[in-house]
């Protein structure tokens, strides 16, 4: 596994909103199989990175590799091609709100597939109940709970059975013990699916639970902090703010180090 | 209680001492104190505090303490907060900390008329390149569509269908019904007097096909189906489903524009066309049982005013127009903010563009027929 080429390579990447810098030189690299988080303040550019990653943004400058192909220079065929390998959970749900919890799963399985409708069907009702939402085919979005939006979505997510999955902060929102379960839920997932998984958070119990890689996002510097496994980080990193924000206090000291 | 404050000073050597009393609350009107930096002399080095004679105090204090201080540091002045309770101390302590962090993102500064004129010529140029590309992705969206590649559900477009279409004819039937009955009343005045009567055939006949028509069927379908088309689209923007759309593959322009513009362009022309029978139908109820004209008479009047000319203007019109109303709406709502206030400026600038667009374009269509003399 240490061989492999890394699944998402960032070098450089700058984001930006006009002439507004919100992040500069970001650089790490996403292992195939690993759960890779993105940490940070709230306000310093995680959902926006993830909106890169993802390929609904173009980088200000910067290049992203997907298996060693560079995202933007490839022809428009080719990154459709990469971003149905991609599922993405995002923080509301986003279910369509027009379409039924079976027919926002169904969506991609019919554009993308030749299957019969009643195969289609099948798998609905199959990756429902992979996330604990059996029986809610026939509900709408909206007459469910935030958390089974949640579930609803992540069904979605891995309608396509996808490489790599994409969090946007799963857990927000959610009460300790339906994100413990969400947690418990990517998890297996991770491993029965083999995906490669990418989650947005500032949870500490989750990025602890389920992290073995990451990065963190600085406000203030307007960069990354550094990369590496949370766990180590949290005692090992040389950066005060690092481990400040790992063991959850202000108080910490530059003494320390 | 002695509800009053006042601020004393007493200078000794270079060391100054503030002397606090009363009750400094903000119940107590405010009493005149000294301009701070009266207080201090020159030669003052260092600062401290008296309050045993305050009797109470809350914020009001620590304002004005925050303000002296302020003032002592910026000027090298040492200060010795000892004589000032704990709970003071504690507080202003916490105020020197510093805020957390710096602020990133835009700030919101009322700006200037001058940055406000600015800011909207600049923006004017910027949405007239969007509406240009926008036309510009249209285009592309149809060639994907008749070449096959585009995706939509079919489920979709019969929804839009019906929706733009028979669900918005009770509207159009009464509003057409009550213009075909204006137009007729206007007309009877002025044609009575040259007993013309029969002409207000020929008025509501043309003025219907060739005008109205089609012009009221798409400034209802503007208020109607243009704002919800701008409206949908634009909560989608804000929960991410566009995103979601976009991440799967899915262009959200052919998913999402193509069957709501298919659709009005389809339904517009057989709304204009309705709207053009409903109203001759009004004028024709005002001409038989207000002006006494023979309904045969009036029928054969009318027949032989419009020929298919008239007709075919409107429904070109109508075309044209169910095209501007599907594209305001799209266009607003696919670049609509992610707010709940966004949503409803997209929404109202839809209909307001839509109408705009609407009648600017027809006065350029009713210049250019008359031009070839159509």
């Amino acid at each position: 596994m240490v061989d492999a080429p890394p699944l998402i390579d960032v070098k450089n990447l700058t984001m930006a909103y006009g002439d507004f810098v919100l992040q500069k030189e970001l650089s790490f690299s996403i292992h195939r199989g690993s759960i890779f988080t993105i940490m940070g303040e709230s306000g310093c550019g995680k959902s926006t990175l993830l909106r890169h990653l993802t390929g609904l943004k173009r980088p200000a400058s910067g290049n992203i590799y997907y298996s060693g192909d560079d995202f933007w220079q490839s022809s428009e065929k080719k990154r459709v091609n990469f971003m149905q390998k991609a599922g993405v959970l995002y923080q509301s749900g986003a279910l369509w709100s027009s379409m039924t919890i079976g027919e926002n799963i169904a969506l991609p399985l019919q554009q993308f597939t030749d299957l019969s409708a009643r195969v289609i069907d099948e798998i609905v009702e199959f990756k429902l109940s992979l996330v604990g939402l059996k029986g809610f085919k026939d509900y709408f979005p909206s007459t469910i709970s935030g958390g089974m939006r949640k579930r609803a979505g992540l069904a979605r997510a891995i309608a396509l059975d996808p490489e790599i999955l994409f969090f946007d902060e799963p857990s927000a929102g959610l009460d300790p013990i339906s994100s413990k379960s969400l947690d418990d839920l990517i998890l297996e997932l991770r491993d029965s699916l083999g995906a490669t998984i990418v989650i947005v958070t500032h949870e500490l119990p989750s990025i602890f639970a389920l992290a073995d890689d990451s990065v963190f996002l600085d406000t203030e510097t307007r960069t990354m902090l550094t990369t590496g496994n949370p766990k180590t980080l949290a005692t090992e990193s040389s950066s005060i703010k690092v481990r400040r924000f790992l063991s959850r206090s202000t108080h910490l000291s530059t003494e320390q180090d | 209680m002695n509800r009053e404050c006042a601020i004393h000073s007493n200078q000794d050597g270079d060391t100054l001492c503030l002397i606090f009393l009363g009750s400094w609350t903000i119940h107590v009107i405010p009493c005149t104190t000294p301009d701070i930096s009266k207080l201090f002399s020159p030669q003052t080095k260092s600062l401290s505090f008296d309050t045993e004679k305050l009797s109470e105090w809350d914020s009001r204090l620590l304002v004005k303490l925050a303000k002296v201080i302020d003032f002592a540091t910026s000027h090298g002045i040492e200060i010795d907060t000892h004589g000032l309770p704990s709970g003071v101390r504690s507080l202003l302590k916490l105020t020197q900390k510093g805020t957390v962090g710096s602020p990133s993102g835009k700030k919101n500064i009322p700006s200037g008329v001058f940055e406000e004129i600015g800011n909207h010529t600049l923006g004017f140029f910027s949405q007239s390149l969007e509406m240009l590309a926008f036309t510009g992705e249209i285009l592309l969206a149809y060639i994907r569509l008749f070449s096959g590649r585009a995706r939509f559900l079919k489920k979709d477009l019969t929804f839009f269908l019906y929706n733009c279409g028979p669900q918005a004819l009770p509207i159009v039937t009464l509003i057409s019904f009550l213009v075909g009955v204006i137009l007729a009343f206007i007309g009877a005045v002025q044609l009575k007097m040259f007993g013309a009567d029969i002409y207000i055939a020929n008025l509501v006949g043309l003025a219907m096909t060739r005008e109205m028509g089609a012009m009221m069927a798409a400034i209802i379908m503007a208020g109607r189906t243009g704002a919800s088309f701008a409206a949908q689209l634009g909560t989608m923007q804000v929960n991410e489903e566009i995103d979601a759309l976009q991440t799967m593959g899915i262009n959200p322009f052919d998913f999402l524009v193509l069957p709501r513009m298919t659709a009005l362009i389809i339904m517009m022309p057989l709304l204009a066309i309705w709207a053009d029978f409903i109203g001759i139908l009004g004028g024709f109820f005002i001409g038989c049982f207000t002006l006494d004209i023979s309904p045969v008479l009036y029928y054969e009047q009318t027949v032989k005013a419009i020929d298919l000319n008239h007709f075919s203007v409107g429904i070109i019109k109508s075309v044209v127009f169910g095209y501007l109303v599907a594209y305001c709406g799209c266009i607003k709502g696919m670049h609509c903010g992610r707010s709940a206030g966004a949503v409803g400026k997209a929404t109202t600038s839809a209909v307001v563009t839509a109408i705009v667009f609407i009648v600017v374009s027809d006065a350029a269509f009713t210049y250019m027929f008359n031009i070839i003399g159509i």
